[in-house]
């Protein structure tokens, strides 16, 4: 038996060719791309972190003076664009990538090489809006940015000339990244999976996935569109915002909102994918009603664009409009609460085993569930202009958000990590980890509930200490002190564990879908040979039906020159596999993406221009490169 | 509860014989597929801004004063010919006919350059008439949903060279393997035409008689 | 709200229920071996779960569109006064057209009576939001929105923007200040009939730095040649309890204060730094205008 020295992960393994950093610089493997945006997310969320706990500082008593009003306004709009679009959606991202192609039993995703452009793209957009706290000041008019005081000038009085500008190329450029992956993953998932996978035996983190994709591919180029009319509105002194110039202040929130509420759903329909996974393993059952989770699936993915304008009730659009959307809203709680009740009844007549994945599937369960409440309770557009722009709208936001997706981002790394890295993390450390978060959490956020009726709006950077607000602030602010220690926890527990950890096999824990068949730290070539999918949970119809080892399927050999899907290739009698080759390219495309925003952002034209002909240039090598790849020999699959 | 309850089924022996996975090619496809899917979201929020915004002339001149239909409908004709020489040209793959192919792509982008050529000259003839990009939120909106569609008509006309060159210097010469290439960019270009007929409508026609 | 809210909280204990029974009830115990039975699914479990949700859904909507067109027209019958709000950066405008009255900071209304507020925005977004009183509804540029509100008992009612409008968002604060039907009529008669002359030395002295330091050119005083737009409607200033946007309270020093460093108190404010002046003429510009009160 192979000790763990002897088998490091393949995706970590020195190049005996090339140099460490250029491999990972140039890598078009699945896993590592996914390794990277997790450290890359991981590394934003504690800046994002940060943002949150100076804010809290600020507002633990009343009048107080810890940061200046215009910092605090920079801290809000950059905790918000950083934990939604920097540290959510890429550890998401993150995951999808290194457990999607395993779980649909595929070699890599459909367009390798695009999915190390989104990358890089990512990671551009990210340093992007990072360095304007060094270059003149961060975006300060929240995440959603609205028209007109985004438009800067006399209207955003204070704010950096460029501040926003920062916002706009920022985004813009790590939207494109995001837009790829979802036409990436849409097809990973709908060509790629191994044989005897149909739609209905897919996983439902991978319906998930793919229904999350496809709201990508739709709700992305709105955004595009909407920071491009920004974009020539600050750069070029056009009006599409500006009333004073013929423009319209709320045609930025539509088309805003139009993308921004698919947006939250993407925020969300991954972590209901990680927790349909956790869940069944840890009770040791089938998920419960798998054909209703799919239907909810999707029915909340078409209504997610038909509720948009719950976010505009106070703008003035009138009763029909609002009512249509407060019955729009409410009705999309409806497929959400029946797979809370699936998860329950799932759990219900198992064998529960309480691992800290599990401990943080049923924090979501709770958590998620008052998000919820507090869901319903807003969309009630009556109720909604007591509550919209108040603290109880940021309790709302962050019970989903954190209660939500990040518990189930949380179960996910305990449950994944032993694949990504063939550790364990420690589960004591793991268990102090979730008792800390979710007592800190609790305490930070439920208080803000209490605020939110009690008249506090959100985005203040003070409040009067005769507006009876500060008790709350206060314990909220506590609460922040315990969930940093909770945090801190769980990254000495991933710092430990890489280096210390149990070792983990294939399947520590004793699980149910196709990347658990596979060794731990998953190999270079992910399946030694495609397995045969012979009924939905894959590996879990081998174990109660066959020998609890995937059966191999036939492909037929297909006679192309393009492109590498990993296909077998027989030399000599020996079973090798393609691989395709790194690249430097999409990271060519990432910098001159990079450059052109900085260009476009200092308008020093013939720059941008030259680095957006170098992006094309990137991608015309792309489409016409002849990748030779190279083979890779699996060793036995076996541990 | 029993009776409603379902369990695991056993498992079936799995589908039979080899299977036949999608090829990249297909694959590849599908990606483009999805791609124009976003790409028909993107102008879809521009056509709305215009919409919304297109009565706002700022005391400028507005559709009814400045557009032309006549040479509109010139570069029109263009871009719907080259729809149509383009499929010339992808017949003339299917019968393996190369030095036709390139023809007819040849001719598709020039076309297509015609188009660009005289969008240009017509974005030229409204400036000076006094509409220009920031003039107000008609030409703003204008500018952007129109020009935002002659870029894509130009990365196509790219496409269609660099198409071109490849036939040239792919060894081997064009194969069956190699159809897949040009017919994604014929997919591309139709698309671009179809968005036209939507702008044309949306603008021309109905700024100028709606 | 309440109904909603019980609502809730009894949809969240319906659900804590079945789960916590399951965690415990469902734990692995020592000594368990093999599977629980691998049940896949109940589909009248299922379709129950899901009707009940939806007839909750429409419960709760009836009241929630009824309330939505309730809220969005005048009570019948109902003479409302109407004020305009222009919401500023960081300041609330009250004007009442129908009484020629404009003023800042603080709004005051009768009780018992409907007032219609017709709002909008002289810059960015804004909102309207007096919490003890009414929801909130956004001032847009270039658009007039309007809601209603009425106070049944007579106080203060304190009020903020509730829309992230730039640096000194969390100071635009304002008073809704509710008087009975005729000490209402005495305020808008003040306001209607200002005493602009200075009594004492100090007032004359204040006065004439008004005048030389052009604060007309932004502020509006009714009675005098300052005409200003850009600023608060100082008319009758001394008998405001709140200031700057209902950031201050009005007194002399504040006020002071105010106009010897704005920066100091509401960054990034337009109202200029008036550095220069000593303290003797602080002094004497804010007796000029804490002595800004109605005609007796």
């Amino acid at each position: 038996m192979a000790t763990l020295s002897e088998r490091m992960p393949a995706a970590l393994e020195r190049s005996a060719t090339e140099s460490r950093i250029w491999s990972w610089l140039t890598t078009v493997d699945h896993k590592r791309i996914g390794i990277l945006y997790l450290v890359s997310a991981m590394i934003f969320f504690v800046f994002g972190g940060v943002e949150a706990f100076l804010m809290r500082l600020q507002l633990m008593r009343p009048d107080n003076h810890v940061v200046s009003f215009q910092l605090f306004n920079e801290l809000f709009t950059m905790h918000g664009i950083t934990m939604i679009f920097l540290a959510v959606m890429p550890l998401i991202i993150g995951f999808v990538n290194f457990v999607m192609p395993l779980q649909i039993g595929a070699r890599d995703v459909a367009y390798p090489r695009l999915n190390a452009v989104s990358l890089w793209l990512f990671l551009a957009g990210g340093l992007m809006l990072y360095s304007s706290w060094f270059l003149g000041g961060a975006p300060n008019a929240g995440w959603y940015n609205y028209a007109p005081i985004n438009t800067g000038g006399v209207l955003n009085p204070g704010s950096d000339a460029l501040g926003i500008s920062f916002y706009v190329l920022g985004l813009q450029i790590a939207g494109i990244g995001t837009l790829l992956s979802g036409i990436n993953f849409t097809a990973t998932i709908l060509n790629m999976r191994a044989p005897g996978m149909s739609l209905m035996r897919m996983p439902l983190f991978i319906w998930t996935t793919l229904i999350t994709s496809i709201l990508i591919v739709f709700a992305f180029p709105p955004f595009t569109a909407n920071l491009a009319l920004l974009m020539f509105d600050r750069l070029f002194n056009t009006g599409f915002f500006d009333p004073s110039k013929g423009g319209n202040a709320l045609l930025w929130q539509q088309l805003f909102w139009i993308f921004g509420h698919p947006e939250v759903y993407i925020l969300i329909m991954p972590a209901f994918g990680m927790i349909s996974e956790v869940i069944p393993t840890f009770s040791r059952k089938p998920l419960f009603g798998y054909s209703t989770m799919v239907f909810a699936i999707v029915v909340i993915a078409f209504m997610a664009f038909m509720v948009w304008s719950h976010h505009m009730f106070t703008t003035g659009m009138g009763a029909v409009v609002n009512s249509i959307f407060a019955a729009t809203s409410m009705a999309i709680a409806v497929p959400t609460g029946v797979k809370i009740f699936n998860w329950i009844a799932t759990m219900w007549g198992g064998r529960i085993r309480y691992t800290t994945s599990m401990l943080f599937a049923i924090g979501f369960l709770f958590c998620f569930v008052i998000g919820g409440m507090s869901g319903v309770m807003l969309a009630a557009a009556p109720a909604d202009y007591q509550f919209n722009d108040s603290y109880f709208l940021v309790a709302h936001i962050h019970y989903v958000l954190i209660g939500g997706s990040l518990f189930a981002l949380f179960a996910a790394t305990y449950y994944w990590f032993p694949k990504i890295t063939g550790r364990l993390l420690n589960e004591r450390l793991g268990r102090l980890n979730f008792w800390i978060v979710l007592v800190g959490f609790n305490v930070t956020f439920f208080p803000m509930h209490f605020l939110g009726i009690d008249g506090m709006p959100r985005r203040v950077a003070t409040y009067p200490p005769a507006l009876g607000l500060s008790f709350w602030n206060f314990v909220s602010t506590m609460g922040v002190f315990v969930l940093t220690i909770g945090i801190l926890i769980f990254l000495y527990n991933l710092r430990q564990s890489l280096r210390t950890g149990e070792v983990a096999g294939a399947d520590p824990w004793d699980a149910r879908s196709l990347e658990w068949s596979i060794p731990s730290p998953a190999p270079e070539y992910n399946f030694a040979q495609i397995p045969l999918v012979r009924g939905r949970d894959a590996l879990w119809v081998e174990k109660q039906h066959g020998d609890g080892r995937m059966l191999p399927a036939q492909i037929a050999e297909h006679h192309g020159e393009h492109g590498h899907d990993g296909h077998e290739g027989g030399h000599a009698g020996r079973h090798l596999v393609h691989m395709p080759s790194p690249t430097p390219l999409p990271l060519i495309i990432g910098v001159g993406a990079m450059v052109a925003g900085y260009a476009a952002l200092y308008k020093v034209w013939w720059l941008a221009i030259l680095a957006i002909v170098a992006c094309f240039y990137g991608i015309f090598r792309l489409m016409y490169d002849k990748d030779p790849g190279y083979y890779v020999e699996p060793k036995g699959d076996v541990e | 509860m029993s009776e409603a309850t379902h369990t695991t089924p056993a498992p079936d022996g799995g589908p039979a014989g080899a299977h036949v996975l999608p090829t990249p090619a297909e694959t590849t496809k599908l990606g483009i597929w999805l791609w124009l899917a976003s790409d028909c979201a993107l102008f879809a929020s521009l056509i709305a801004t215009y919409l919304t915004l297109h009565g706002q002339t700022a005391g400028g001149p507005s559709s009814q004063q400045l557009f032309d239909l006549r040479l509109t409908l010139v570069s029109t004709f263009a871009l719907l010919m080259s729809s149509v020489t383009m499929g010339v040209a992808l017949e003339a793959l299917q019968k393996n006919d190369i030095a036709r192919l390139r023809r007819w792509l040849g001719v598709t982008a020039l076309l297509g350059a015609v188009f660009v050529g005289l969008e240009i000259n017509e974005f030229h003839h409204y400036t000076v008439a006094g509409l220009w990009f920031q003039r107000s939120d008609f030409a703003s909106s204008f500018y952007a949903l129109v020009g935002f569609h002659g870029l894509h008509v130009s990365f196509g006309i790219a496409w269609i060279v660099s198409l071109i060159v490849f036939t040239f210097r792919k060894p081997g010469g064009i194969t069956r393997a190699d159809h897949w290439r040009f017919e994604m960019a014929s997919l591309y270009w139709y698309f671009v035409d179809v968005v036209w007929v939507v702008i044309f409508t949306v603008i021309y026609l109905i700024g100028k008689v709606g | 709200m309440s109904f909603s809210l019980w609502l809730m909280v009894g949809i969240f204990i319906a659900v804590c229920i079945p789960l916590v029974y399951a965690m415990i009830r469902f734990r692995e115990r020592k000594g368990d071996r093999g599977l629980p039975p691998q049940i896949e699914g109940n589909h009248t479990v299922e379709i129950v779960w899901t009707v009940i949700p939806i007839l909750i859904c429409i419960v709760l909507a009836v009241p929630t569109i009824h309330d939505a067109f309730v809220l969005a027209s005048p009570p019948a019958g109902s003479n409302p006064l109407v004020v305009d709000v222009v919401g500023h950066q960081w300041w609330w405008e009250f004007q009442y057209p129908g009484q020629s009255v404009v003023t800042a900071d603080e709004m005051h209304i009768p009780t018992g009576r409907v007032i219609e507020l017709k709002l909008t925005s002289a810059d960015v977004l804004h909102s309207f939001w007096v919490p003890t009183l009414a929801g909130k509804e956004d001032t847009v540029p270039g658009v007039t929105n309007t809601m209603w509100l009425k106070a049944d008992a007579s106080g203060t009612y304190p009020g903020q923007c509730a829309e992230f409008c730039g640096t000194s968002h969390s100071l635009m604060r304002f008073d809704v200040v509710a008087q009975s039907p005729s000490q209402f009529q005495a305020w808008i008669s003040g306001m209607q009939n200002p005493d602009v002359t200075p009594t004492t030395s100090a007032a004359k002295a204040g006065a004439k730095l008004f005048q030389e330091y052009q604060c007309g050119s932004c502020h509006t005083i009714d009675g005098t040649s300052a005409n200003g737009l850009k600023a608060p409607n100082l008319t009758n200033l001394g008998e405001r309890q709140v200031v700057v946007g209902g950031a201050l309270q009005n007194t002399p020093a504040d006020l002071a204060q105010w106009i010897h460093d704005p920066q100091s108190i509401m960054p990034d404010t337009i109202m200029p730094a008036f550095s220069t002046l000593s303290d003797q003429q602080l002094n004497d510009l804010t007796a000029y205008l804490e002595g800004l009160v109605p005609q007796k």
